[in-house]
């Protein structure tokens, strides 16, 4: 096979040009990777869930009584609507293995109905469903089963309502209900701590005095139906059962963390491949741009032997191509890498039975179609102004570089020698490579600036939740609201240094036509152990009258102090009032409404209740209390705050070095990518001048000044630039992430601003000391003997 | 071996191989050398003749392969990368046939480039005016003509003083008129800051502005003569 003459040159130019072909088809790669790592895991998260909704028939509405009566799921079966409806026992138990002491919480959930029948069916890991007959033998969820090494034949002591019982574990199975199984009262899923039971309606029933009664409802509606007009029917019917007011799929725990993941990887797909994309085309625009100065003459002269400007520029067009299809390889290989490895981390954190992997070719076509088409873009604007020079002109060497003196000021202000005004002039001449290399090394600062915040913002989270707001050892939550003598009895445990109780209330608390549901704390006037901060960080006393509303909660409502809340109890009398909005308070998990409590108890018209107890304990005496606690009558649940700090801060420790390593990696290309070429082309620019300078007598060191000095001025520009839109890029991504769930403390402290610059400066010095070589080779006998 | 007083460069058995590949050529072959202080020496001979490699060996530019060069007290061929630069930096103007001026700055910024790290420079502007050109001092070097172009970058040779200017082809680029008045530059230049001056050239007729003229060919000196009846550049012509 003959090669033409045009397409061996394109070879033998990526041959000679590899370091600087490198650097950019890394940074395309980088696109590719981002752009399919981010499409694919969505998708891939996306379309996991949904086949195992669809699978596993997950519920769409699901609502808490107290206890209804069975014959209530006839009625609430005839909702318009709703194709099917079960009604289930949950309630909250403790652990009892001997030798764990710390306490650790299980949800006991009734079996879904048998015969494929029932909803949020269970996928079953390991073992066998309980015999129905059986009041003994349980299903426990994966998560939990391997985190305390428990399988089928393994007996589980656990409390419930606070009967010890000794449970025969049949099997180990997974729940689309419980895919990010997050315990009460936790901010992590800890699946040490908590862990979910399956057992037969039967023993539930007779365990928690239920029979012929339910606690839960969870409903399946028909496709195209309304669940707010369900959910609004529904409440109606369950209100007399203390009914706590039923919630959509939105609002399920489970189902709205890996809505946030979601929401987040789509922020990702939106910010990171652009970035990459566009540089990409920066940087091979300004490459060619090079190449055809250097090749001017050649290319006069194709024309003038009959090469049509179609021809020569396919050859340029070709070129590109050949850099951008290695880019996209490597970013297929490397998209394809790190998508397993975030599937890894997914497993980690969600429980799906299995994880639907996209290998769209559609998504594969479509990431290497944007990359050639942003190669090919920066390629063709700069083929186009040597195409349309004549041969005869394109043959002539180009006319000198006009320079401009126009920074008489500036350059008495920083006494630059002239080496410093080459540097400056040079700058100059160029403005719009100088701009788009400051740009492209400014979004590397940015990529940084825009993950790295996350550490300073996950301390400042710490420090408020744990050490400012709860400031309690534990908490112990009673099954139900008990009478004030309750923190007397808590006050008798082992240990307990300090008591301080709490009152929650199911609420929904409305202004004008936005409604959220959630719990409103009592507090005593002045807490200790549980605090409410205002937004300058002090503690608030509790408002004799009123309401003070955590941030997030009165942006949802969209209300300010002094404006008047419509709040009605779910629970209780149901008694429903306006108050007062009397402050604002910080918070960055869920939403939060705090209140005095014996305005609260007030509200409720039932006297001194209290529904659970902050305790500060002392630390010698903690093995003590964790026995007694879990044993005491009322417990329902004991949450102990260094544990859900630790689990907090080891979760995030893992996450956040993954994540950062990967955006380093991100940011070091773009910046040795931007810095090399940018380096290289000014060296091929100035080459011969710097040659001059090492004959008039110049240092190595004095003549990679020059050079280094152009750099340096483009990497230190670039800092401020690189700040700014990277706080812009972090502003965005925390209002993209907030929901109610949680919200994130948008920190971006200096160490921030520093730690990417340092990381960008040391990616640049990399590139600087690569082409530190080629000054220092710099032929000076060759240079004075040609003209230009 | 030390130099006698009034002598700047003394050059023994100096020869110069260049390897390329399997192939040697052999640039030099043994040339031995000496100028004055002061002297205005025209090295006359065809290309390949070894005339370059000399001036770029006695200008610290390039190694020689064998003999000795000395500058005063300095044993050149003995001297590493750094020092080599430092006898540039302190000793030797270069003029060029292509000017090799720094288009980004103005005719005095480039002469300013050596001052600025010279020992002991003249003033830019001084250096100008030796050359004539004074009124183009703010110009950049594509706003001048050739000519031009070549005072600027003689200026910039002497600006430092140096010891020794050595210049290869200072008029090849140019026509006979303009030529003249580099030539006029070069000869004021060595009479008034008393460099030895070596020029290479192709150009025979100015061999009678020398005080002495040596003649290269095939990597040897093959005649040197003096000139007793040194003319001015204005009275030679081509």
């Amino acid at each position: 096979m003959v090669i033409p003459p045009l397409r061996r040159k394109v070879l033998r130019d990526l041959r000679r040009l590899w370091a600087q072909v490198l650097a950019i088809a890394l940074v395309l790669a980088a696109g590719v990777a981002t752009l399919i790592l981010g499409n694919g895991a969505y998708a891939s998260l996306n379309e996991t869930r949904a086949r195992y909704y669809e699978d596993n028939r997950f519920a769409d509405i699901f609502a808490d009584v107290t206890r209804a009566p069975r014959a209530l799921l006839a009625e609430i079966e005839a909702i318009d609507g709703v194709l099917d409806a079960e009604a289930r026992i949950v309630k909250l138990g403790l652990l009892d293995l001997p030798g764990t002491v710390e306490p650790a919480s299980v949800l006991f959930v009734s079996l879904p109905g048998g015969d494929g029948a029932g909803l949020n069916r269970l996928y079953l890991r390991q073992g066998r469903l309980p015999d129905p007959q059986s009041a003994q033998e349980i299903v426990v969820s994966e998560g939990f089963a391997t985190a305390l090494r428990l399988g089928p034949g393994d007996r589980l002591p656990v409390l419930m309502n606070g009967q010890r019982r000794d449970l025969k574990i049949t099997g180990v199975a997974l729940s689309p209900e419980f895919i990010y199984a997050l315990g009460p009262g936790q901010i992590m899923p800890d699946p040490r701590r908590f862990g979910v039971v399956w057992a037969t309606r039967a023993s539930l029933e007779a365990a928690f005095d239920l029979d012929g009664a339910f606690s839960n409802v969870v409903l399946k509606l028909a496709p195209g139906t309304n669940p707010d007009r369900v959910i609004e029917t529904l409440d109606r019917l369950a209100a007399r059962y203390g009914g706590t007011g039923a919630s959509g799929r939105k609002d399920q725990i489970s189902h709205a963390f890996l809505d946030a993941e979601l929401k987040q990887l789509s922020a990702m797909v939106k910010v990171l491949p652009p970035i990459f994309l566009a540089v990409a085309a920066m940087l091979v625009n300004m490459t060619l741009s090079r190449l055809i100065a250097l090749e001017r003459e050649q290319i006069g002269l194709l024309k003038a032997i009959g090469y049509s400007a179609r021809a020569v520029a396919q050859h340029y067009v070709e070129f590109v191509l050949l850099i951008a299809v290695a880019g996209i390889l490597i970013g297929f290989a490397a998209g394809a890498w790190l998508g397993a490895g975030l599937a890894q981390m997914y497993a980690r954190f969600f429980s799906f039975p299995y994880l639907v992997f996209t290998r769209d070719p559609q998504l594969y076509g479509v990431a290497a179609l944007i990359t050639l088409a942003a190669a090919v873009g920066g390629a063709l604007y700069a083929v186009r102004s040597v195409l349309r020079l004549p041969p005869a002109v394109a043959m002539a060497p180009p006319a000198p570089a006009a320079y401009r003196r126009r920074m008489g000021g500036l350059r008495r202000l920083l006494r630059l020698r002239q080496t410093g005004v080459m540097v400056a002039r040079h700058l100059m001449r160029w403005p719009f490579r100088t701009a788009s290399s400051t740009l492209g090394v400014a979004m590397s600062v940015a990529i940084l600036v825009a993950s790295l915040w996350t550490f300073g913002s996950i301390n400042r989270m710490i420090e408020i939740t744990f050490f400012r707001t709860e400031r309690h050892d534990a908490q112990i939550f009673f099954g139900a609201p008990a009478p004030l003598a309750a923190i007397f009895a808590a006050a008798h445990l082992p240990g307990v240094m300090m008591v301080e109780p709490f009152r929650q209330v199911s609420v929904r608390i409305s202004h004008r036509a936005l409604s959220k549901k959630l719990a409103i704390t009592g507090r005593p006037e002045h807490p200790r152990l549980s605090r409410v901060l205002d937004l300058d960080l002090r503690p608030m006393p509790m408002p004799e009258a009123g309401l003070v509303l955590s941030e997030a909660l009165a942006d949802a409502l969209r209300v300010r102090p002094g404006d008047l809340v419509t709040v009605e109890a779910l629970e209780g009398r149901r008694p429903t009032v306006m108050l007062p909005v009397s402050g604002l308070s910080v918070g960055y998990v869920g939403l939060g409404a705090a209140m005095e409590i014996g305005a609260l108890n007030r509200m409720m018209r039932e006297g001194a209740m209290v529904s659970g107890v902050s305790l500060k304990i002392d630390p010698s005496a903690t093995t003590a209390f964790f026995a007694a606690a879990k044993t005491a009558p009322k417990t329902e649940l004991v949450n102990v705050t260094a544990l859900m700090l630790d689990r907090f801060r080891q979760t995030m420790a893992e996450n956040i070095t993954i994540m950062i390593t990967v955006y380093v990696v991100l940011a070091g290309i773009i910046a040795m990518g931007v810095v090399y070429n940018f380096s290289r082309i000014a060296l091929s620019e100035q080459g011969r001048e710097l040659a001059s300078l090492r004959v008039l007598g110049f240092t190595t060191a004095e003549v990679s000044g020059v050079l280094f000095g152009e750099l340096a001025t483009v990497v230190l520009l670039a800092q401020p630039l690189g700040w700014l839109i990277g706080y812009g890029i972090g502003l965005a991504m925390v209002a993209a992430f907030s929901s109610d769930l949680f919200r994130v403390p948008y920190v971006v402290g200096r160490e921030v601003f520093a730690t990417a610059s340092l990381v960008v400066c040391a990616a640049a010095l990399i590139s600087a000391i690569a082409i530190r070589g080629r000054i220092n080779h710099l032929d000076m006998i060759e240079v004075l003997k040609t003209r230009e | 071996m030390p130099a006698p007083n009034d002598s700047v460069f003394r050059a023994t058995g100096l020869t110069k191989v260049y390897r390329n590949g399997a192939l040697e050529v052999q640039a030099l072959r043994g040339i031995d050398f000496h100028a004055r202080r002061g002297e205005f020496i025209v090295i006359l001979g065809p290309s390949g003749s070894g005339k370059s490699t000399f001036l770029n060996i006695v200008g610290g530019l390039d190694r020689a392969s064998g003999g000795e060069v000395w500058f005063e007290d300095h044993q050149l061929t003995g001297l590493n990368e750094a020092q080599l630069t430092q006898y540039r930096r302190d000793h030797v103007g270069f003029v060029f046939q292509f000017y090799n001026l720094v288009p980004s700055l103005t005719a005095r910024e480039n002469v300013q480039l050596v001052t600025e790290i010279a020992r002991h420079p003249m003033q830019a502007d001084h250096a100008l005016a030796l050359v004539g050109l004074s009124d183009r001092a703010n110009h950049f070097p594509a706003q001048l003509s050739g000519g031009e172009q070549q005072r600027v970058a003689i200026a910039r040779a002497i600006a430092k003083n140096p010891e020794v200017l050595l210049c290869d082809e200072p008029t090849g680029a140019l026509d006979s008129a303009t030529g003249i008045k580099v030539l006029e530059a070069l000869t004021e230049v060595n009479r008034t800051v008393g460099a030895t001056t070596l020029v290479i050239t192709h150009n025979a007729a100015i061999r009678d502005i020398a005080d002495r003229v040596i003649r290269f060919a095939d990597g040897r000196i093959v005649e040197e003569s003096g000139n007793a009846a040194k003319r001015q550049p204005s009275e030679v012509a081509w």
